[in-house]
């Protein structure tokens, strides 16, 4: 059974968040997440001290932004708040220095500007289009194989299972070797010792194997027709026929690891949210068109990815706050979806609201994600799918709350216990 | 009121009405105008509010800024006329002004 307090944001006062000195408070601390009792703490800060300066944590000294007008002013003044590499990247963990490839996530213009623009015509919604149908059919494949009337684990059986086979569609890769995706990805974002990657040389050895295998596929797609898939759309664009190795290798890998978590846990999300708020499961059911206004909501709810970071390139005053050249700036898209000055009702998961893009899990600006259009295609044709097979309310049930991810970074999960009714 | 018309890449044409000081951007979504999205409410943070001013207009609409310019770098087909469409409010000298929305925006 579930219980009430897994869901609502506790009140002010009787919530450990407000028993603490505020400097103490420290929201990069892994645990928060992994137990969900983060609400409490970004609360207090949106409340009490919006920019705030934590001097120690794991990830050392750093700056939370947690408001969404403060958020939006860091992601459009890309000059000031860098997400270079050489910096520190774009995550409060700092770069992991294996992944030197080029990737222009962790670049900042112009070199950004000229590898997102190679890529961005790929995503862009008329090639989508192509690609839907047969997404659509593999969807409904692994839905028809769920079992009825038995508990199984949502995030192996649904969440993991689709996110890779979509990968592989979207890559046109090889079927049978396709949970190498889901391990090269895993494997790009590990931490040594964690069960992944032992060491940053076995780190590289794995990336030597995707890239030798990637540049294969590469090969014999340069010289076929042009299909539908994004290595086939890579190979013959002009913008992107003649990038390097390490280009095409950094772009795959970003392509890759940018669609498989937040994808994948927004697929978890969105089921949990609908069980926890019943009167929505019911709405949907009633009018099943509302799929496409409850995507959006699901992924600001989820928010997959709880923070992006910047580097402050010069001294510069944020929120009242004065900022060093060089301090590390976190913004905190989880607090900023839950800001009641920019988001009415946010703790509330509302599938019909007005302007449901309106929220910041995609980021904004120049490295707003390039894949966003692509996951809430996915994610609108699992419910679209989903409700054609088991149209009631609850029927799809949620049976004991699910398992969370140890991160600051990824807000995801790891198991969920489910049964569908008959 | 200020009289806007869009047309859609198919051909569409649609006639809208809005109050005075509305963006274009608004104008569209409002009226559920194909083709615009708006993600971000309107602050040149997202460029999934882009269209094409027609020619006759374009020497009347205000000059594109910093902001506006970096996000228009990256849109589909940012040719001759290419705007954000919140960075452009409907003044009276729009009233008339006429713009064509692309296949999609994302
Ligand atoms: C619900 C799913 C997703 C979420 C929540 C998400 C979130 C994000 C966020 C927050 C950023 C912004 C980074 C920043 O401001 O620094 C980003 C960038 C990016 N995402 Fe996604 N993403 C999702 C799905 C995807 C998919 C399916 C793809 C694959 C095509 C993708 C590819 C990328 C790429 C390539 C970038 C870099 C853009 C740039 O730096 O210009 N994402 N994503
Ligand atoms: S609405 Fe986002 S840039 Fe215009």
């Amino acid at each position: 059974m579930m219980h009430a307090a897994n869901t609502a944001v506790p009140q002010a006062h009787e919530n450990p968040a407000y028993a603490i000195p505020l400097d103490e408070i420290d929201v990069s601390n892994p645990e928060m997440y992994r137990d969900n009792t983060l609400w409490g703490y970004f609360e207090r800060l949106r409340r009490e001290d919006p920019v705030h300066y934590c001097a120690k944590s794991l990830f050392g000294p750093y700056w939370s932004v947690t408001k969404y007008k403060d958020i939006m002013q860091v992601e459009t003044q890309p000059r000031i708040f860098s997400s270079d590499s050489r910096r520190g990247g774009v995550t409060i963990m700092d770069t992991n220095t294996a992944v030197q490839l080029p990737m222009f996530i962790q670049m900042d213009p112009p070199q950004h500007d000229e590898h997102r623009k190679s890529v961005s015509p790929i995503v862009a919604p008329e090639n989508l289009a192509r690609l839907e149908g047969i997404i659509r059919k593999r969807t409904g494949d692994a839905l028809d194989a769920l079992p009825v009337g038995k508990e199984f684990n949502w995030v192996d059986d649904v969440s993991i299972n689709l996110t890779t086979q979509m990968l592989a569609t979207l890559f046109d890769f090889p079927w049978e070797d396709r949970s190498k995706l889901t391990f090269w990805s895993d494997a790009t974002l590990a931490l040594p010792g964690d069960g992944v990657v032992d060491s940053e040389e076995h780190r590289m050895q794995i990336m030597g194997e995707c890239a030798a295998y990637m540049t294969r596929l590469w090969n014999e797609r340069v010289n076929a027709d042009p299909r539908p898939d994004l290595i086939s759309m890579m190979a013959h664009d002009e913008r992107t026929r003649n990038m390097t190795p390490e280009e095409y290798l950094g772009n795959i890998l970003l392509l890759i690891v940018g669609g498989n978590d937040t994808t994948r846990n927004s697929m978890t999300g969105g089921l949990l949210a609908l069980s926890q708020s019943p009167d929505q499961y019911a709405k949907l059911c009633a009018n099943p068109a509302l799929v496409k206004s409850m995507i959006p909501e699901v992924i600001r709810w989820q928010t997959p990815l709880a923070h992006m970071r910047r580097t402050a390139t010069e001294d510069t005053v944020l929120g009242g706050k004065n900022i060093a050249k060089g301090d590390k700036v976190v913004m905190w898209y989880v607090s900023g979806n839950r800001d009641e000055e920019a988001i009415a009702n946010p703790n509330d998961f509302i599938i019909d609201r007005a302007r449901p893009r309106e929220h910041l899990s995609f980021g904004f600006g120049i490295h707003r994600c390039v894949g966003n259009r692509l996951a809430e295609m996915q994610l609108r044709i699992l419910w679209e799918e989903l409700l054609q097979r088991w149209p009631k309310p609850g029927q799809i049930k949620v049976l004991a709350e699910p398992v969370r991810v140890l991160s600051p970074m990824i807000r995801g999960y790891t198991s969920m216990r489910v049964r569908i009714d008959a | 009121m200020i009289k806007v018309t869009f047309i859609e890449h198919n051909g569409t044409v649609r006639n809208v009405e809005v109050e005075e000081g509305t963006s274009l951007m608004d104008a569209a979504v409002g009226n559920l105008v194909p083709g615009i999205d708006g993600d971000c409410g309107g602050v040149s943070a997202c460029g999934t509010c882009h269209l094409f001013i027609e020619a006759e207009w374009r020497d009347k609409v205000s000059p594109v800024e910093e902001t506006e310019r970096s996000m228009l770098d990256f849109v589909e087909d940012d040719g001759p006329g290419s705007r954000l469409g919140c960075q452009i409010k409907l003044t009276r000298a729009l009233d008339g002004l006429v713009a064509r929305t692309p296949v999609g925006q994302h």
